[in-house]
């Protein structure tokens, strides 16, 4: 779902990437507090794991969008929203300048829209839901399950809501169609997204439960961890 | 060491492109970039001679038509957008083989069309010329911020890597008889991503471990950034396509 150059006009492009900076280096100050000097190369590996993970695609035909997961809520479930939202825009970043994926002069509102809208979506998403629900390998499951498909879908309203305030084309009372149809879309690849980003989270909540940020948050261990097989299939 | 050199779309050459400094390419490449966004759509010559000017930086370059092409197709997905407007559109209506179409949706898909296949374009040709390590140097030169670059040459480094073991551990499930077609396949497919994610974390944190033992302390060290930072010179020859491209953006403005 990157943006490519001329959907949006320039003046609103500019403004996002204002926006992107100044969030990023929020990002950078809080990373730096979750993992101090090991920031560069652990963000760095698990950058390199989003990057992997991004070149399984979900192609659609509807939108100037393709689709694949975003790995946004896995990022924030596994490493934190910060880290989390740092490691996506690095990726964007290397892919618009380097593969020609989402234009670069887009770059600012990827970025809004995928590392840090999604990311962002998720992780508190995450918090509320991981307190709520019960402390069971279901509970968790159904956290990242609903975590995962809500944040695509509020990524690509992000697009909907730029595409308002500078689309190229007068879309007229068809935008609220737009909104419609990138939701609609969007909420199919986000049941995809949300499927494997649970069993995802799963697997490395049975072998290393230490990893995964979200847990450590908790006053007490919410997965055992030798759990039984099972969980989403 | 045999890091970063080279990505899937570098083009080994020695041509007069390769050899520029990547930091003044970077900097060609963006202000290229933003000339052909703020150029109005309506300035259909405008776009007619961007194309010009990226042919004449590939065959400066050694990169064939072809080659150009075929790889431009990634943006098929991302400009299909476009396809939808002449539908969606308001407006005045006009009749185009049979369809009554909006004529404000004709021109922005012709803008998103032009304008993305442009910067794909402008993009492919950076990659083309620029090994990932260049890259990395040429956004530290400009200032990036160095937790940017230090995660960015982390990633690009382990990327393969990581990839060459997602492609094991997929011989590996299909040899166990695991049926690669998508919703079967779903819960190997995500364990194994989960178990890939396991040996990326570990892995960086030996990777931290090896840099603490070899005196790491939060920052790179100088020879890093290595040297030959851009000359003049060098500034000078690389700023005739941004120029050329900033002028045709004006004109264009003056003219619509």
């Amino acid at each position: 779902m990157h943006i490519s150059n001329g959907i949006i006009d320039g003046p609103v492009a500019a403004v996002f990437a204002a926006l992107a900076l100044a969030a990023l280096t929020a990002c950078v100050l809080r990373g730096r507090r979750d993992l101090d000097d090991r920031l560069a190369p652990m963000a760095g590996l698990v950058a390199a794991f989003i990057f992997a993970v991004q070149m399984l695609n979900f192609p659609i035909f509807t939108a100037g969008v393709s689709g694949h997961l975003l790995g946004g809520a896995l990022a924030a479930m596994l490493v934190g929203p910060w880290v989390g939202a740092l490691c996506v825009a690095v990726v964007l970043v290397v892919q618009a300048l380097i593969f020609g994926d989402g234009g670069v002069a887009m770059l600012g509102l990827n970025i809004t829209n995928m590392a840090l809208l999604g990311t962002a979506a998720a992780y508190l998403l995450i918090a509320v839901l991981l307190r709520v629900l019960p402390r069971t390998r279901a509970g968790l499951a159904v956290t990242a399950f609903v975590a995962a498909l809500l944040s695509v879908v509020v990524a690509s309203q992000g697009f909907v809501v730029e595409y308002w305030l500078g689309g190229t084309t007068d879309l007229g009372g068809n935008l609220a169609g737009l909104a419609g149809t990138m939701a609609g879309v969007h909420l199919l690849i986000g049941i995809g997204e949300g499927l494997i980003t649970a069993t995802t989270v799963l697997t490395v909540a049975k072998v290393r439960p230490d990893l995964v940020y979200a847990l450590r948050a908790l006053p007490t261990p919410a997965v055992p961890a030798v759990g039984v097989s099972g969980g989403v299939r | 060491m045999g890091a970063g050199h080279g990505h899937v779309l570098y083009r080994e050459s020695t041509s007069p492109v390769h050899r520029l400094p990547p930091e003044v390419k970077i900097v060609a490449m963006v202000v290229f970039t933003i000339a052909v966004v703020a150029t109005p759509r309506a300035a259909f010559w405008a776009f007619g001679a961007y194309a010009l000017l990226v042919a004449a930086v590939a065959a400066l370059a050694r990169v064939g038509p072809r080659w150009l092409l075929s790889r431009a197709l990634i943006e098929l997905p991302f400009v299909l957008f476009a396809v939808a407007l002449p539908f969606l559109g308001t407006g005045e209506r006009v009749e185009v083989l049979g369809l009554r179409l909006s004529e404000d949706g004709l021109h922005g898909a012709w803008n998103i069309l032009a304008k993305g296949t442009l910067g794909v374009l402008a993009s492919l040709l950076l990659a083309a010329t620029t090994t990932t390590r260049d890259l990395i140097v040429g956004l530290d030169r400009l200032h990036c911020p160095q937790v940017l670059t230090q995660i960015a040459t982390f990633m690009l480094r382990y990327l393969d890597v990581l990839v060459g073991e997602a492609r094991r551990m997929r011989v590996a499930r299909i040899s166990r008889g695991d049926d690669p077609r998508f919703l079967w396949q779903l819960r190997g497919f995500a364990a194994g991503i989960g178990a890939l994610f396991l040996r990326a974390f570990e892995r960086g944190e030996r990777v931290y471990l090896a840099m603490l033992s070899r005196g790491y302390t939060g920052r790179m060290p100088a020879v890093w950034q290595g040297d030959g930072a851009a000359t003049a010179g060098q500034w000078l020859v690389a700023a005739t396509v941004p120029v050329v491209a900033a002028a045709i953006a004006a004109t264009a403005v003056v003219l619509t």
